[in-house]
């Protein structure tokens, strides 16, 4: 029973994680109705820099807000330079620049900061476990980090007036250009927040699975998955999904397959979903006008 | 005194396709110019080339300042709003958010006092509050899409087509609403419309528009009063 409610929290905390990851892939989804594959690298690419930052002396938190602002700035400097040439050209193309943009920044990353397998430090000191050895520190600390960051979201879009502008832009850019929304600069906003997002990921992952240059690959899976369970245009559902996804995964690695299968779990989400309820658990039905 | 908006010799099309050859109009400040002509004349692209979403050559002087080639939101930052065919509201948004969004751009302290002139001119929207605009009836997405556009506080407002599909009877009660807001706002409209007749009554000068040329202009009274007019290109 004990073990059952442990697998439960351990499946939250990657959950939120995964919850992260898939609410930066709805975002930039919803404003380019394109799935960016890079996202993981980027992320990665943001830890390494946290580590950096963190190995230059500075304290934790200090790095930890330095990395989200200058990923922040990757975010919005890929957009502007890499997706706005393309962003009217047909959908291979899209698909192109994405592969081109995973590659070289995964392939950067590796380069710069190198490919052996690195220790990355948790601000919650996961030594002592705590509630009866039911949850880890870094357990705890992880998910209140991600829940804080997807609650803030949640505010910055429903109460904010850029909020509101940055979704009226994803909606409908037309609309959105006549009542003055600067909509290319929403999209690359967009960026910059689907960036800032991941590296909080990313840099709350990273204790947990050791840093090196494909650390998100098999993440970006699991939050991909979560993302088509909750519905790719539902930014609620993807979090939810990928929640779901997280405490699943769990439960199917302890119980039922074992950790050798753990992403085959993920693959067979993605697809089961997909042929069941294509437009996700909570997603809007897409329907092809004749 | 320059007028509120002057088009000289407005050309635009799609790609290679022209539309438009050449285009003189005016508006007057706080006055109604009707845009008529049958479908496919060139009305709907008229409205779109003078708020920028098509490539245009001439002028395009609003308020005596040449916008020609500005982009659609600079464009609507200087006062001008657009209601284009289709509507052009947030579908997926609420009533509310609509009126949020259509006072994006502001920052004087009359945006709440603005909303509620809305709601005296269109208070079903009110009782929509807080619903989505795509679950709204024909009419009031019509209305809802005229009191975003309002929120601008435009100088001068493009209407495309405000009747298209809707029953008589919400045809009458928004061209109603379009009377007051005339009166009371001052601000100067651009009106696309199919309904010849209503349009009109509405306008104070007129243009007729056959593929993409002007082909008679004058005070709105006297086009309604000409029959040969009437006959041969509005059909009644
Ligand atoms: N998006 C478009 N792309 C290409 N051609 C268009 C487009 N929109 C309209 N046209 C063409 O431009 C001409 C004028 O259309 P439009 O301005 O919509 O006329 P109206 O509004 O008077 O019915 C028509 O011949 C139409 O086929
Ligand atoms: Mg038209």
């Amino acid at each position: 029973m004990e073990g059952l409610a442990h697998q439960i929290i351990a499946g939250i905390a990657t959950g939120g994680i995964y919850a992260a990851v898939a609410l930066a892939l709805v975002m930039i989804y919803q404003a380019t109705h394109h799935v960016n594959f890079a996202q993981g690298e980027m992320a990665t690419l943001s830890t390494f820099i946290a580590l950096s930052i963190i190995q230059a002396g500075v304290p934790y938190w200090l790095a930890f807000l330095a990395t989200i602002i200058v990923s922040f700035v990757i975010g919005v400097v890929v957009e502007r330079v890499l997706m706005r040439p393309v962003q009217n050209a047909p959908v291979l193309t899209h698909v192109g620049v994405f592969i081109g943009l995973l590659l070289i920044i995964g392939n950067g990353t590796g380069w710069i900061f190198g490919y052996t397998t690195k220790a990355f430090p948790s601000p919650f000191s996961s030594e002592q476990p705590l509630l009866g050895g039911l949850v880890s520190a870094h357990e705890l600390g992880s998910t209140a980090v991600t829940l804080g960051v997807l609650v803030l979201v949640y505010l910055f879009f429903r109460h904010t007036s850029l909020g509101l502008a940055m979704r009226a832009a994803a909606y409908n850019p037309r609309s959105a250009r006549l009542v003055g929304v600067r909509v290319g600069w929403m999209l690359a906003l967009g960026w910059g927040l689907a960036a800032a997002i991941g590296a909080v990921a990313g840099m709350m992952v990273a204790p947990v699975v050791f840093l090196d240059p494909n650390m998100m690959l098999g993440i970006l899976l699991y939050a991909f998955a979560g993302a088509l369970l909750g519905g790719i245009d539902n930014p609620a559902g993807a979090v939810i999904g990928g929640f779901a996804v997280g405490v699943l995964e769990n439960l199917a690695g302890a119980y039922v397959v074992g950790t050798e299968l753990k992403l085959t779990v993920a693959l067979a989400i993605i697809i089961g979903v997909l042929v069941v309820k294509p437009s996700g658990l909570f997603g809007r039905v897409v329907t092809s006008r004749v | 005194m320059p007028m509120l908006l002057e088009a000289k010799g407005l050309r635009a099309g799609y790609g290679p396709t022209h539309v438009l050859h050449g285009l003189d109009f005016l508006v007057e400040d706080g006055g109604v110019t009707a845009l008529l002509g049958a479908n496919g004349a060139g009305k709907t692209t008229t409205l779109r080339a003078v708020c920028g979403m098509v490539k245009t050559e001439g002028e395009i002087l609003l308020g005596g300042e040449n916008i020609a080639g500005w982009a659609t939101e600079d464009i609507a930052r200087r006062g001008l709003a657009h209601v284009p065919d289709g509507r052009g509201t947030f579908m997926e948004l609420t009533v509310e958010e609509n009126f949020r969004l259509g006072a994006y751009v502001r920052r004087d302290r009359e945006v709440q006092a603005d909303f509620e002139r809305m709601w005296a001119w269109f208070p079903r929207l009110r009782q929509r509050w807080k619903q989505q605009a795509g679950t709204l009836s024909g009419g009031e997405q019509q209305m809802l899409a005229i009191a975003r556009a309002l929120l601008l506080r435009p100088r001068l407002l493009l209407l495309d087509e405000p009747s298209f599909g809707l029953a008589p009877l919400i045809v009458q009660e928004i061209f109603g609403i379009m009377r007051r807001i005339r009166a009371e706002s001052g601000v100067g409209i651009l009106l696309v419309e199919q309904n010849a007749n209503l349009a009109l009554e509405l306008a104070d000068r007129a243009y007729l528009l056959e593929t993409g040329r002007i082909v008679v202009s004058g005070p709105a009274a006297e086009i309604r009063e000409d029959e040969a007019i009437r006959r041969s290109y509005l059909g009644y």
